[in-house]
């Protein structure tokens, strides 16, 4: 009798296990979730794998943190410099590009400081400053943060020059920001995806984009399983094959909102 | 305004036509808080309860503390319980973290405070009243604390019943320790969070007003099994 | 069975004090088994406190206090009506029923008792009626059918009247005699001189916190012997 129970314990344990076997959490950001195409590919993940992907929608800083703790099985996010960092520090074994958008300037309808006409993104953002044109920053250490930061490097603006007066920093996702900057009608960088979906406009317009500056790259990193033995490393790879498929690459690039293409796929297997 | 009118419309939509993650997520909220509510009230109930009747040295620090608990942000409760339970931390080997567990845990911590400081203000009250009587008619400790709990039942509901409300709205916590992971831990109160996040403010809305919807509902069945407020009772 | 006596009572040299103030005290006294005690004095003289005294309900800070049996077993022998009735918030029922049920009496039995001792204060009417609902004189009658319903060997009664109106002291005043009239030892306090005159069989006469005068009743207000109680008997106001 105690046989019959210990054995059928062990089955209903493995069972469990087994169950969750098919499961995985992927980090991602904010400005990739609200884009819109994690709906389009999670089921077609789940008809093809048979695998559920659990997403977990934070900031990069805070995926990338939960990636280093083992608390998820791989990342997605777009950061190149904090992704080589994590696989430097040994949470990934490698990076992994997937797929390309751009980031793009938006602001006012009206445009008071004329960046629609400005020949780079450096003198668009130039041209705000000197301006002080009301601006809402990310502030949150994420990758468009960073790419944010960056222009404002380029155009030899520093911290001190951005002062509260029309800086605004809002730590949070690319969504809380775009509503903070369409409540104050502000100048704003956003992702281009996260900004066509995004549902409180306003009187915010698309004012510039093309700049090659404006790259915006999205890298995948299955989290290490030498450093976090638990992880799901096994489906992070499958997961990881899938999304440089050619299936996800018609799945990518077929995605358009309002008829517009939002992401390149630049995958390779 | 429009969005206003707007979310009701939404709302009244998404409740009629059943709509199907809607359920999901209102499911969702009540198994995480009605669940909390139970611990909390298992807990904090008879600790309030013990702490009214009894006399001990240091009563006065630890309800202080008790009433500054109440206080604490649940963003940082929701933080520290992360720590704990994550991988990298002390408990990470159970695997809770983003699961309802792991939020139901969260919003105990939450609650538990809450609900025994209101239950120790309203036994403080009663046994003011009972006191020498209770005493007079010679009974044990443990007949006071049962007859305290019993007549004092109402306003024990009371605790339980705000210890509820104050978890059907939390979202800080249980974004962080849940991961607001769409049909595992995703709650109303999390998604109004991403909606709101993502501009679509009548959806929000339309959660929103369903969300009080639900906790007034709750409230009025709990009140009507309870009969309060019937004439002549207490 | 019938279990021993717990009375005489016998009070030495007890006090209670709060701080450095003394409430009461030193007392020496003795209860007898049988009798009607009133303790008389001008309001703040301490006859509430040397009643929650002889009840345990104050600890005694000096001197003794001696019961019969061992003092838990006294304790279950007595009880006390309050000033203001302390109502349970649950049915008038319940309530007389309370010390029955606290003692492990049968559930069953105890509601029948109940019943019975309603009917004897006049609330049948009321039994299933919350009890904090009731009047003043309905509630002080509960409280006194809660405190006979054990069958008490003393009962202390802390000015029981004093919120009532003269119906309702009458009613009170009957029911006390009778209880005492069935053998109940019942030691009462009051301002009341009128009510005093009516009750008492022997008097204690409580001024600042000490016994002036302890006599007989007809003595007691035929022939006051202290200044304070011949004035408190005359009617005037004593400080």
């Amino acid at each position: 009798m105690m046989s019959r129970i210990f054995f059928t314990a062990c089955a209903v344990i493995c069972l469990a296990v087994a169950a969750t076997a098919d499961q995985m959490k992927l980090a991602v950001t904010t400005s990739f979730h609200n884009s819109g195409l994690a709906d389009v590919l999670i089921p077609e993940i789940k008809k093809d794998l048979d695998l559920e992907v659990q997403l977990l929608v934070v900031g990069t800083g805070q995926a990338i943190r939960l990636g280093a703790a083992g608390d998820v099985d791989a990342i997605l996010v777009h950061s190149k410099n904090s992704e080589e960092t994590f696989v430097a520090e040994g949470n990934a074994t490698q990076r992994t590009e997937i797929m390309f958008n751009d980031f793009v300037l938006i602001g006012p309808s009206s445009d008071p400081v004329g960046i629609s006409k400005a020949e780079t993104v450096v003198g668009a953002v130039a041209k705000i400053a000197k301006n002080k044109a009301l601006f809402v920053s990310r502030g949150d250490d994420s990758g468009t943060h960073k790419k944010e930061l960056a222009l404002w490097s380029l155009a030899n603006i520093g911290a001190s020059d951005r002062d509260i007066a029309w800086y605004k920093e809002v730590g949070a996702g690319m969504g809380a920001a775009l509503n903070t900057a369409s409540g104050l009608n502000a100048y704003i960088i956003s992702d281009r995806a996260s900004w066509l979906k995004f549902g409180n406009k306003g009187d915010l317009k698309l004012l510039y984009a093309g700049d090659t500056l404006l790259f915006n790259q999205y890298a995948y990193l299955p989290v290490n399983q030498a450093k976090h033995d638990h992880v799901n490393s096994e489906q992070a790879e499958v997961l990881g094959n899938w999304l440089v498929s050619d299936r996800a690459k018609n799945l990518i690039n077929g995605y358009k909102l309002l008829g517009e293409q939002l992401f390149q796929f630049n995958g390779s297997q | 305004m429009n969005e206003i009118l707007e979310g009701l419309r939404q709302a009244a939509y998404l409740i009629f036509s059943l709509d199907r993650d809607l359920m999901e997520i209102s499911l969702m909220s009540l198994r995480v808080t009605l669940t909390a509510v139970a611990a909390a009230s298992l807990i904090g109930l008879p600790l309030g309860c013990w702490m009214a009747v009894r006399r001990f040295r240091y009563r006065r620090f630890v309800i202080a503390t008790l009433n500054a608990l109440m206080g604490l942000p649940p963003v940082v409760v929701g933080l520290i319980v992360y720590l704990m339970l994550s991988r990298s931390g002390p408990f990470g080997v159970f695997g809770l973290l983003f699961t309802p567990t792991s939020m139901i845990i969260a919003q105990v911590i939450i609650l538990t405070p809450l609900v025994a400081s209101i239950a120790h203000q309203a036994i403080r009250e009663l046994w003011a009243e009972y006191h020498d009587l209770l005493i007079s008619v010679n009974t044990s400790r443990n007949q006071r604390i049962a007859t305290l709990l019993w007549d004092g039942r109402r306003a024990l509901l009371t605790a339980s019943l705000a210890g509820f409300g104050r978890g059907i709205g939390e979202v800080g916590a249980i974004m962080i320790v849940g991961g607001n992971i769409d049909h595992a831990t995703r709650v109303l109160t999390t998604a109004i969070a991403l909606e709101t996040g993502k501009g679509n403010f009548s959806l929000a809305l339309a959660l929103g007003f369903i969300l009080i919807g639900l906790a007034v509902l709750v409230n009025l069945i709990i009140h009507s099994l309870s009969k309060t407020e019937v004439s002549g009772r207490w | 069975m019938v279990e021993p006596p717990i009375l005489p009572l016998i009070v030495k040299n007890a006090s209670v004090r709060r701080g450095r103030k003394v409430l009461i005290g030193p007392v020496t006294l003795t209860l007898a088994p049988t009798g009607l005690t009133v303790i008389m004095g001008p309001n703040g003289a301490g006859k509430s406190t040397l009643l929650r005294l002889l009840h345990g309900m104050e600890r005694v800070s000096g001197g003794s206090i001696h019961w019969q049996v061992s003092e838990p077993e006294a304790r279950k022998r007595q009880s006390f009506v309050f000033q203001t009735p302390i109502m349970m918030r649950r049915k008038a029922i319940d309530n007389v029923a309370y010390p029955l049920l606290v003692h492990g009496v049968d559930r069953r039995l105890a509601r029948q008792k109940a019943i019975d001792w309603l009917d004897r204060v006049g609330l049948s009417d009321s039994a299933d009626k919350q009890a904090p609902v009731l009047s003043g004189g309905e509630r002080q009658k509960l409280a006194l059918a809660r405190a006979l319903i054990r069958d008490p060997d003393i009962l202390f009664l802390d000015e029981p009247c004093a919120n009532l109106d003269g119906r309702a002291t009458r009613e009170l005043e009957d029911l006390v005699l009778a209880a005492y009239e069935n053998g109940t030892r019942i030691v009462m306090a009051t301002h009341d001189i009128g009510q005093a005159r009516r009750l008492a069989r022997d008097v204690l006469f409580i001024y600042r916190g000490k016994v002036h005068e302890a006599a007989l009743a007809p003595l007691f207000f035929s022939d006051p012997q202290t200044r304070e109680a011949r004035a408190f008997v005359r009617g005037d106001i004593v400080e």
